[in-house]
């Protein structure tokens, strides 16, 4: 199954190639992996979404734990956690097909950020699965060009 | 401020060396280099003694041997680009085995770092698997931090190498040191265990009628041969031990049966596959030792894993009980929390082993000379605080099986990685370490010529090292497995054109020995014990020698072959 890590590690430049190493010699699958510096300027979360059981998973931490730039490692799989990929989808219009096209991105809470003469971008944030919905509706249009970013995740408050 | 300065100017060189004494190092295995010789300079000044290898991979092994045999960090250097690339063998040898080792590497000028320049390798980028942790130091005055957080990192916990990778104008630079304030804060070192698991230990222990203890290097490492030894006694505990757990009980000790797995003896192998309670410490569950088998290994027993990394934990075979923690600290208060618990009763279990024991010694031909008999002689002349090194293949299994090995640290072998060309470096970097001890090499013509240039180093620093060379002009252990398991089509092993070591050795200006017959043996083990500088014993085996027992490949570690 599909599991969601949140690695503290520190803001150093080779620490990104040491933790990819480490899944590229250990034979674990990164699905997905976004990383930026945190309000601590010495440190970076990772969000890394890896497949595997519970065993390889508690494998997979504990061998990133032993990296001494990784400060701490979280699995929020089970947590009740707010997830969110972004995504930019360029789509080929026409005159007859691009009302229908806005009105897809506005179902789905897409932002148009841009737009030519045959062919406009959206801008979708939510869950993965949200995301998958939204290219699936606009394909038969022609879908031109996608970027998508790896999952983000942050605990949900207690209350 | 400049009376100061004129008194001495501090440079990256200087501040590293200061900083390497600091940490008590008294010796660097080194080969110098282009970008290293601002620090070849600063060397003239410095209290550290320097050994010049033959070879950046002798250095890095003989650093290893230094480590092994006294427990401290072991330190080598190596030029940029292939001076650097030359130790990687060393590094991935030292971190199978879980040896502390600072590895110091130049590099090219801040400047052209990733331009390709001239002996420019990107050698944290090649060792980041094979190391605990590496750096590039980019700002001299950080030297003394990263320095003692290096070593900090090698020697504690599970230790291992660590790299620090020095550019020339780090090297050459003046430069106003920062304090030495390791900021780690990502590296946690377990050291207790958890005594409420260490109680359910004990229970389980009291309850059990068939245990055994497990014991691997993380015994050594911790110093926790002596306190594994009371532990056994006081229960009536049989110790098996990983090829790394060597010396961690004296081999005459009535409570050990041997090593454990592929070439482990007949009964350690049947008291694993019977036991009832499985006490591991300091082991990895390697393939040598299940036959990569976890699911068949020990299936009867409840299994129980000290260790110091968490990241072993689990990772092959799932234990019903885990501490985490430093082996010497868990198994003391074991031993305390064991006066409150009953001793279980294993009167009937000793008389199995006892029985295995005297159905299945190790054994071998008394009427010829055969390598186990000039192993076991040369343990019955040398004394019990030898050291050991071996190189890897059949000599090094025969080592394992037949040499006396006493004390933890007197036992020196690559165990994981299985290095070839180890030994030979690896006793210099021991008896450097250790004058006063008399240091044996068991090695292979085959091992021996991976790093025969090592010959020079102890011929230079005339280190008495005994080296015991088994050969059979052949790679012995590939070939017994062609023997085995492919019929007999030998390929690729055979040595057509070996030179005559003797005279190899005369060469480099050491004594050099052939022994070719039964009564030669003794006599001229003798001899090279009393002669007081290195002789080699050229000792002329047949190739139809095996490693007996075995277990085949991919076989459970009950079916031995040669039993």
């Amino acid at each position: 199954m599909l599991h969601t890590l949140a690695a503290l590690v520190e803001n150093h430049p080779g620490v990104l190639t040491r933790v990819a190493g480490l899944f590229a010699r250990r034979a674990y699958n990164i699905d997905s992996l976004s990383v930026c510096q945190t309000d601590d300027p010495e440190l970076s979360r990772m969000t890394i979404v890896v497949h595997g059981d519970d065993q390889v998973i508690e494998q997979v931490r504990n061998q990133l734990n032993k990296l001494v730039i990784v400060h701490s490692v979280t699995d929020l799989t089970a947590e009740s956690v707010v997830e969110r990929e972004l995504a930019l989808i360029r789509i080929q219009v026409s005159s007859e097909t691009r009302s229908e096209v806005l009105q897809t991105a506005d179902i789905f809470r897409g932002r148009v950020v841009d737009m030519g003469r045959t062919n406009l971008t959206v801008e979708l944030t939510g869950d993965g699965e949200k995301i998958d919905g939204f290219i699936k509706a606009i394909r038969p249009y022609g879908l031109l060009e996608l970027v998508r970013t790896g999952k983000i995740a942050i605990l949900r408050s207690e209350t | 401020m400049s009376m100061n300065s004129e008194k001495k100017r501090l440079t990256g060189a200087t501040v590293l060396l200061e900083a390497l004494e600091k940490e008590g190092v008294d010796v660097i295995f080194g080969y110098p280099g282009g970008v290293l010789l601002p620090l070849y300079d600063a060397l003239l000044d410095s209290s550290i003694r320097h050994i010049l290898p033959r070879h950046e991979q002798g250095g890095v092994h003989a650093a290893d041997g230094y480590a092994r045999v006294t427990g401290k960090v072991g330190v080598c250097l190596a030029t940029s680009g292939p001076g650097a690339t030359n130790l990687v063998t060393g590094i991935a040898t030292a971190y199978m085995d879980s040896i502390p080792l600072v590895v110091l590497t130049g590099q090219v000028v801040t400047a052209l770092l990733g331009t390709d320049s001239f002996q420019e390798a990107d050698i944290t980028g090649i060792t980041t698997p094979i190391t605990k942790h590496s750096y590039l130091v980019k700002d001299a005055r950080e030297i003394p931090r990263i320095v003692k957080e290096a070593f900090y990192l090698a020697g504690t916990g599970r230790p291992g190498p660590v790299l620090i990778d020095l550019p020339k104008d780090i090297l050459a630079t003046e430069v106003e040191p920062l304090p030495a304030d390791m900021n780690l804060r990502g590296y946690q070192v377990p050291s207790k265990g958890d005594s409420g698991k260490i109680v359910e230990v004990a229970k389980a222990l009291s309850e059990c009628r068939r245990p055994v203890i497990y014991a691997g290097g993380g015994v050594i490492a911790a110093g926790a041969g002596d306190v594994l030894r009371q532990l056994a006694e006081k229960a009536s505990l049989p110790v098996v031990t990983t090829l790394m757990g060597i010396g961690c009980l004296p081999s005459v000790h009535p409570n050990l049966l041997g090593m454990v797995g592929m070439h482990g003896t007949v009964t350690a192998n049947y008291a694993v596959d019977d036991c009832d309670l499985l006490l591991a410490v300091g082991v990895r569950f390697d393939d040598r030792v299940t036959s990569g088998l976890g699911h068949k290994f020990a299936t009867k027993a409840k299994i129980i894993h000290i260790d110091i990394d968490p990241a072993e934990i689990g990772k092959v075979i799932r234990p019903q009980i885990s501490i985490l923690g430093d082996a010497r600290l868990v198994l003391e208060e074991l031993l305390n929390t064991l006066e409150s618990v009953e001793s279980p009763q294993v009167a009937d279990w000793w008389d199995r082993l006892r029985a295995w024991k005297n159905d299945h010694p190790l054994r071998y031909d008394k009427d010829r000379m055969t390598p186990q008999m000039i192993i076991e002689c040369v343990g019955e002349l040398v004394g019990e605080n030898a050291i050991i090194a071996t190189d890897v293949g059949q000599h090094q299994m025969w080592t394992a099986q037949f040499y006396p090995i006493v004390k933890s640290r007197n036992f020196a072998t690559s165990g994981g990685l299985g290095t070839m060309g180890y030994g030979l470096p690896a006793a210099v970097g021991a008896q450097i370490a250790r004058p006063d001890d008399m240091v044996v090499l068991f090695t292979g013509d085959g091992s021996f010529q991976m790093c025969i240039q090592e010959l020079a180093t102890i011929a230079q620093h005339n280190l008495p090292i005994k080296i015991m060379l088994m050969n059979n002009g052949v790679l012995g252990m590939v070939r017994q497995w062609q023997k085995m398991f492919y019929e007999r089509r030998f390929s690729g092993v055979q040595f057509q054109a070996n030179p005559d070591f003797v005279k190899v050795a005369e060469a480099y200006g050491i004594r050099g020995i052939r022994v070719d017959s039964l009564e030669q043996v003794r006599s001229a083990i003798t001899e090279a014990i009393k002669h007081p500088g290195p002789v080699l014993l050229d000792f002329t085996i047949s190739p139809e020698e095996d490693v007996l027992p075995m277990v085949a490949p991919g076989k459970p570690i009950t079916e031995m072959l040669g039993r």
